[in-house]
């Protein structure tokens, strides 16, 4: 029993292109397949468009008005520019929560290149649109206006390691709790199982099941919780750099 | 949790480490991950947020359209109220107008009726009277002649003469000259 055996890429064929090995994998195949079911819920909550929405559909337009309120609070309305990237980073984070918590299927989100990879696009965005939006006066994020000299020596480095030390934040919360839920599950479902072949103290078994499934709630709680928390970090670390947080 | 940390450490020297630090694989996950992320967003922005996000605001603009016709209805219903309750105020006007004219009307007919008989009852009675008293000058006249009659009998009668009714006439007067002027 290797906890941590459900967290292997495996590759499928191969593909090397620049020299760089991007074989199609398990990840891949499953970050795909979310997608496409993302893609086909709300496409098949859209298909109608009635002006009384049936089920699918409320169900569609209750999860699109669940993330415009996030980029709504976060941001205003110059954050609508942002909306679709917020959304698909919810969706796609969520997607892939949610589906790795069936047996056999592959965690996309469990990975650090992954959550890495998305953090990483977000602070780019957040610098681009600082830079955008602000050009150099995009600095002025690390030195809150109305601070005395000797302050704001100790603040501007404080304020620059915490802006750097977010995308590190970001993509180890969500890989972390991924990561640490699957392995717990997998390390408990060993118990049930090495108890349930020790003969009379197979009954013993049922403690550790029980835990299980008990877990097994709380990973959905946390799969849900920690795609909102990405979500709505990326918004806030958005609105930082939009016109309400950096005065002109 | 040791027992977690165990079996972690135990799959570490079994497997060589977490999968997840094999960095062999970061380029496929990464190029993958950029092609269901693109994928995904272009899937969103091009079609479904803009189809979702139309639904909403047609059902909201429909709302708001359903809610100013159900407002214009209502501002119609007042002023119609208002332009009944108008009219059924000149109507309530009109009608206590059109009594207090008849009433005005029937009053002055009603004088001048009464007027009309009391001139004719005053013609009536004045002409009553001019008759009663020509009728009683008409009397008085005759009765000097009845006098001069009487007392012409009287001193036939008593002086066995026939008196000149001149003489008589002048007798008469001298006793009561003051009845026959």
């Amino acid at each position: 029993m290797d906890p941590l055996h459900q967290f292997n890429i495996k590759r499928y064929g191969s593909f090397h292109l620049f020299g760089l090995d991007l074989s199609f994998t398990n990840s891949a195949l499953f970050a795909l397949l979310g997608v496409a079911v993302v893609v086909a819920f709300l496409a098949l909550g859209s298909r109608k468009r009635a002006l009384v929405p049936g089920r699918m559909q409320s169900l569609a337009e209750l999860f699109y008005e669940f993330v415009a309120q996030m980029v709504r609070s976060t941001m205003g309305q110059e954050g609508f520019r942002f909306f679709p990237l917020i959304f698909a980073i919810f969706a796609f984070v969520l997607i892939s929560n949610v589906m790795g918590l069936f047996p056999y299927f592959f965690t996309v989100t469990s990975h650090i290149a992954v959550t890495g990879a998305l953090a990483f696009m977000v602070i780019l965005i957040v610098i681009a649109y600082g830079f955008y939006r602000h050009g150099w006066k995009f600095f002025r994020l690390f030195a809150p206006s109305g601070l005395p000299l000797p302050l704001l020596i100790v603040i501007i480095p404080i304020e620059m390691i915490s802006f750097l030390a977010r995308p590190f934040s970001l993509s180890i919360r969500l890989f972390a709790n991924m990561m640490a839920g699957h392995a717990l599950m997998e390390v408990f479902a060993g118990f049930v199982v090495m108890l349930g072949g020790a003969g009379a103290m197979g009954v013993l078994a049922i403690l550790p099941f029980a835990t299980n499934t008990a877990i097994l709630g709380l990973e959905f709680m946390i799969a849900v919780l920690q795609a909102y928390v990405f979500a709505l970090l990326s918004c806030i670390y958005l609105s930082d750099v939009s016109g309400e947080h950096i005065g002109h | 949790m040791t027992i977690l940390l165990d079996a972690a450490q135990a799959a570490d020297h079994a497997k060589g480490g977490m999968p997840q630090l094999d960095f062999s694989t970061y380029p496929s996950q990464i190029f993958w991950l950029a092609v269901a992320f693109a994928l995904l967003y272009l899937a969103l922005d091009r079609v479904l947020i803009p189809r979702i996000g139309g639904a909403l605001e047609e059902r909201n603009d429909r709302i708001a359209d359903d809610l100013d016709i159900a407002a214009r209805k209502k501002l119609e219903a007042d002023e119609a109220l208002a332009a009944y309750e108008q009219n059924l105020a000149r109507a309530r006007a009109k009608a206590s107008a059109i009594i207090a004219e008849n009433h005005a009307r029937m009053e002055a007919e009603l004088t001048e009726q009464a007027a009309a008989r009391e001139a004719e009852l005053d013609k009536k009675i004045a002409k009553a009277e001019a008759e009663i008293a020509e009728a009683r000058a008409r009397a008085m006249s005759h009765v000097e002649d009845i006098a001069l009659d009487v007392a012409a009998t009287l001193v036939h009668s008593l002086g066995g003469i026939t008196p000149k009714p001149a003489a008589l006439r002048k007798a008469l007067e001298t006793a009561r000259p003051e009845s026959l002027s």
